[in-house]
């Protein structure tokens, strides 16, 4: 039976408190928090800590890797390929992007489970509005992986009973490329449409599993028009419906599906019916049962840890941030787009963030080194040393306010690696005046700055989150 | 295997340097021929008689045609040199190894950098086509990193250490204001400067080298010809240079309380010299006060002082001009300013009135007892720098 392997859901660490924005808009807003993106994040590199929280747990590897968002940060370029290159996956896997609708995460996943070999599904979303928007307040970021696969390759924690899927043409939500803000038609008319269409694809996708709404545990119930997801959660007939995240991280669109199901997962026990509820342009539906294996599943890092973990980033950073605000720039030059030959030669280091060892010294040389410090070893003789999964301590640090930064300014540290090794690097998800000589950090994949139209993808150092 | 060095075989006989400022009314062009031409003036000589030219910038030109052209060098062998902000001193050290070698009998030494045309605070240099994983952050953050690790090692309390390299600073400003060529010439009380804002660690922008634009020149014969020039030639004791590995920044070891080149450099210049204790041999030293933390770990790497013990003789005052050890006579880097391929021959230029007492006589230090001179010029960043030193004398032996 095909299901889920392993999954990692990912939230970003900064919140903004929604009641920020009236504070400072006079409308707007809400209760509780969102998550948000770091200046330095999109959703390629949300999709690859999610995708190494999945990895984590699990032996297993991907054949496949798809990735789904409605704001991928390339249109023409495959947004799929640096989140390959950052796992370090053979090049005989493929990697796809599911593009552009909300719709695609769940999609993705549905697919994978309908498909052959490990695939590894990566949903991830940057949801927001204009200033004082319902979709500014309500939207979230984050992201969710998903290793599909049956028992040959790996045991199987969720396996799917049964799945459907109701599609229909209406406009409802709506966004063209580049525009900052979601377009709603008038609420009611949605609602009309996704009532019968989720009643459809319930009791089908019931039926395929043989079992009736009574027999479902718990229902995670999602999608792009909240009236509806409301209403239809509330007459699917389960026990019980899974907490949405609301108050604390928000809808975070195409990857809200996997995220609240990650959640759940963390928390369930073997045995249990799990049934998935998406609506975006139609519905989609799946239907999991929890196995034993869950039971000895350990997960990269829990969705309700890294909720508890937040830090609040005050609403003119966000606007700030999201673009919506421009703020002066220190006087210095902005920096120049990596060159693609130099960053293909480098693509272990740059993406994988491997280093070097030296074969006799076993000195690490970030970045990979072919002549070693140390004059024991041989030219040439050295083993590649992957460290993104590698702890590492805070020796020393500095602040630096002259340097160009989209969010200055830059909180730089030399870290120390557990088993030996040293780096000069960016620390970031960190305030200034928390910084500590001994404090804990781990790696974390960031977007650097963007010039030429070009991303720059490389890895920071962050302090490591709580259940590291 | 050696570095032999080639003390008293080379002799500077004329330098030329122009004042170092924001020259907002001049290019590269205008402070190549300045200082070209005082240089010229100096040793009694025309661009003609000089066979071989050695040009230091760091970005203000590409090419010997950076000089040849604005001089209208005719038929004469230009090389441009650029060693990051040592720069200026490596087209010293190459133009006097031409003339030791026999290849020419004269060359000249220049220096430029045009840094304010770049419309950017600070110094900028255009990065090679890169993969886009350099780190991010300027020289004065990778600096800052001295302060806590030396506080730390030495068990000094930070306020007190921060205190320490805004003397620094002071003493500088001091010097500076004393000299007609320097940028800065008001005096900085070191209190003032812990009051200002930071900008990277605990550094303000007043530990922070002075951003000018300058240039200055050497002429250099073999020593056996000085006496057709001039009777009071500055001789070269000792020419080193030491490129690091970049291990500083990988290697756990590493403690940011020393900059292991520029040690290495001293070492291989005193052997050179035939000095074995520099705090008695030498009567000044111009060091390269990037940062202000530079210049006192400097102290120790060069061997003026005891590891540990910078932070003290600064209080103690031992590196004023007056004091036992001058360092930075000219103002350095702090206050007479850094327009960078200019910077290691303005360093040469300050030993060469001081060593030949033609410093005036308000900033002219005491040579009754020892008369060599040292400069020393790195570039980088802790844990990855070049390191330049040498030592000059008025008398050959």
């Amino acid at each position: 039976m095909r299901g889920i392997i392993s999954f990692g859901g990912y939230v970003p660490y900064r919140r903004l408190d929604r009641s920020a924005i009236a504070a400072v808009m006079g409308k707007g807003g809400g209760r509780g928090t969102r998550s948000v993106a770091s200046y330095d994040e999109d959703t390629t590199t949300m999709g690859v800590e999610a995708a190494r929280l999945a990895l984590r747990p699990v032996d297993a590897e991907p054949r496949a890797l798809w990735f789904a968002t409605a704001d991928p940060a390339y249109l023409e370029k495959t947004n799929a390929t640096a989140i390959h290159a950052a796992l370090r996956l053979d090049t005989s896997v493929g990697a796809l992007d599911f593009g552009g609708a909300v719709r695609s995460g769940i999609g993705a996943l549905r697919t994978a489970l309908d498909a052959k070999g490990p695939t590894l599904v990566v949903t991830a979303d940057i949801r927001g509005g204009l200033p004082t928007g319902a979709d500014e307040a309500a939207g979230g970021d984050g992201a969710a992986a998903f290793l599909i696969g049956t028992e040959d390759d790996g045991p199987v924690v969720a396996e799917l009973l049964g799945s459907a899927s109701a599609t229909e043409e209406f406009v409802d939500r709506w966004r063209q490329p580049g525009s900052p803000s979601t377009g709603q038609w008038e609420e009611r008319f949605g609602e009309t449409r996704y009532g019968p269409l989720a009643a459809q694809a319930w009791k089908e996708a019931l039926g395929a599993a043989g079992m009736g709404a009574s027999d479902v545990d718990v229902a995670v119930v999602t999608g792009s028009h909240g009236r509806a997801v409301k209403r239809v959660a509330g007459q699917l007939g389960v026990a019980r419906v899974a907490d949405d995240l609301s108050a604390a991280v928000g809808n975070t669109g195409t990857a809200h599906p996997g995220l609240v199901l990650a959640n759940e997962l963390e928390q369930a026990e073997p045995g249990q019916i799990i049934g998935v509820v998406m609506l975006a342009d139609g519905v989609e539906v799946l239907i999991l049962r929890t196995t034993d294996a869950l039971a000895e599943f350990t997960p990269g890092l829990p969705v309700a840890d890294q909720i508890a973990d937040g830090a609040e980033v005050n609403y003119a950073t966000f606007l700030q941030w999201r673009e919506m605000i421009q703020v002066q720039p220190p006087n210095r030059p902005e920096p120049t787009r990596p060159s693609s030959s130099a960053a293909a030669r480098a693509q272990d280091w740059k993406y994988g963030f491997v280093g070097s060892r030296g074969t006799e010294s076993g000195t690490l040389h970030l970045p990979p080194a072919r002549v070693s410090i140390r004059a024991e070893d041989e030219l040439d003789a050295m083993d590649p040393a992957p460290m993104a999964d590698v702890g590492a301590t805070v020796v020393t640090f500095t602040i630096d306010r002259l340097v160009y930064s989209v969010s200055p300014p830059v909180v730089f540290a030399v870290v120390d690696f557990d088993g030996g090794g040293r780096l000069p690097v960016e620390l970031t998800d960190v305030d200034p005046d928390a910084v500590r000589i001994g404090q804990r950090v781990e790696m974390t994949f960031r977007r650097l700055y963007e010039a030429e139209g070009i991303y720059n993808y490389f890895w920071k150092a962050r302090p490591a989150r709580s259940g590291q | 295997m050696a570095s032999h060095g080639i003390k008293d075989q080379v002799a500077i006989i004329g330098m030329g340097c122009t004042q170092f400022r924001e020259h907002w009314d001049k290019g590269a062009d205008d402070l190549l021929i300045d200082s070209a031409t005082a240089a010229f003036d100096s040793a009694g000589v025309a661009k003609d008689d000089v066979d071989a030219f050695w040009l230091g910038t760091a970005s203000s030109g590409m090419s010997g045609l950076t000089l040849s052209q604005p001089l209208k060098l005719e038929g004469k062998p230009v090389t441009r040199v650029e060693n990051f902000c040592a720069t200026g001193s490596e087209a010293l050290r190459q133009a006097s190894y031409a003339v030791a070698s026999g290849a020419y009998d004269m060359a000249m030494a220049i220096g430029v950098e045009k840094i304010k045309d770049s419309g950017y605070q600070g110094l900028n240099a255009a990065p090679a086509p890169h993969d886009g994983t350099k780190r991010n952050l300027t020289a004065a953050a990778m600096y800052s990193l001295v302060l806590p690790a030396y506080a730390a090692r030495y068990g000094v309390d930070e306020d007190e250490l921060r205190m320490v390299v805004a003397k620094i600073a002071e003493k500088n400003h001091r010097n500076g204001a004393l000299n007609p060529l320097a940028q800065f010439r008001r005096e900085m009380p070191a209190e003032k400067i812990c009051e200002m804002a930071s900008v990277a660690g605990r550094l303000s922008v007043f530990d922070c080298s002075g951003v000018a634009d300058g240039s200055a020149a050497a002429i250099v014969v073999r020593a056996e010809d000085t006496h057709k020039y001039c009777d009071d030639p500055l001789y070269i004791k000792a020419l080193s240079f030491v490129s690091g590995t970049g291990g500083g920044l990988i290697d756990p070891d590493y403690d940011y309380t020393t900059f292991p080149e520029c040690e290495m450099a001293g070492a291989d210049a005193y052997r050179q010299a035939g000095i074995e204790d520099p705090r008695s041999a030498l009567a000044m030293a111009e060091v390269h006060d990037c940062f202000t933390p530079t210049e006192m770990v400097l102290m120790e790497d060069l061997g003026f002082c005891e590891r540990g013990t910078a932070w003290k003789e600064v209080l103690a005052g031992t590196f004023e001009r007056t004091g036992d050890m001058p360092i930075n006579t000219d103002g350095g880097l702090k206050a007479f300013g850094h327009p960078v391929g200019a910077s290691g021959l303005r360093m040469h230029y300050e030993c060469w009135l001081q060593l030949r007492n033609k410093a005036g006589e308000d900033r002219q230090i005491d040579l009754s007892t020892r008369n060599l001179g040292l400069v020393h010029n790195l570039g980088g960043y802790p844990g990855e720098m070049v390191s330049f030193v040498s030592i000059l004398g008025p008398e050959l032996g």
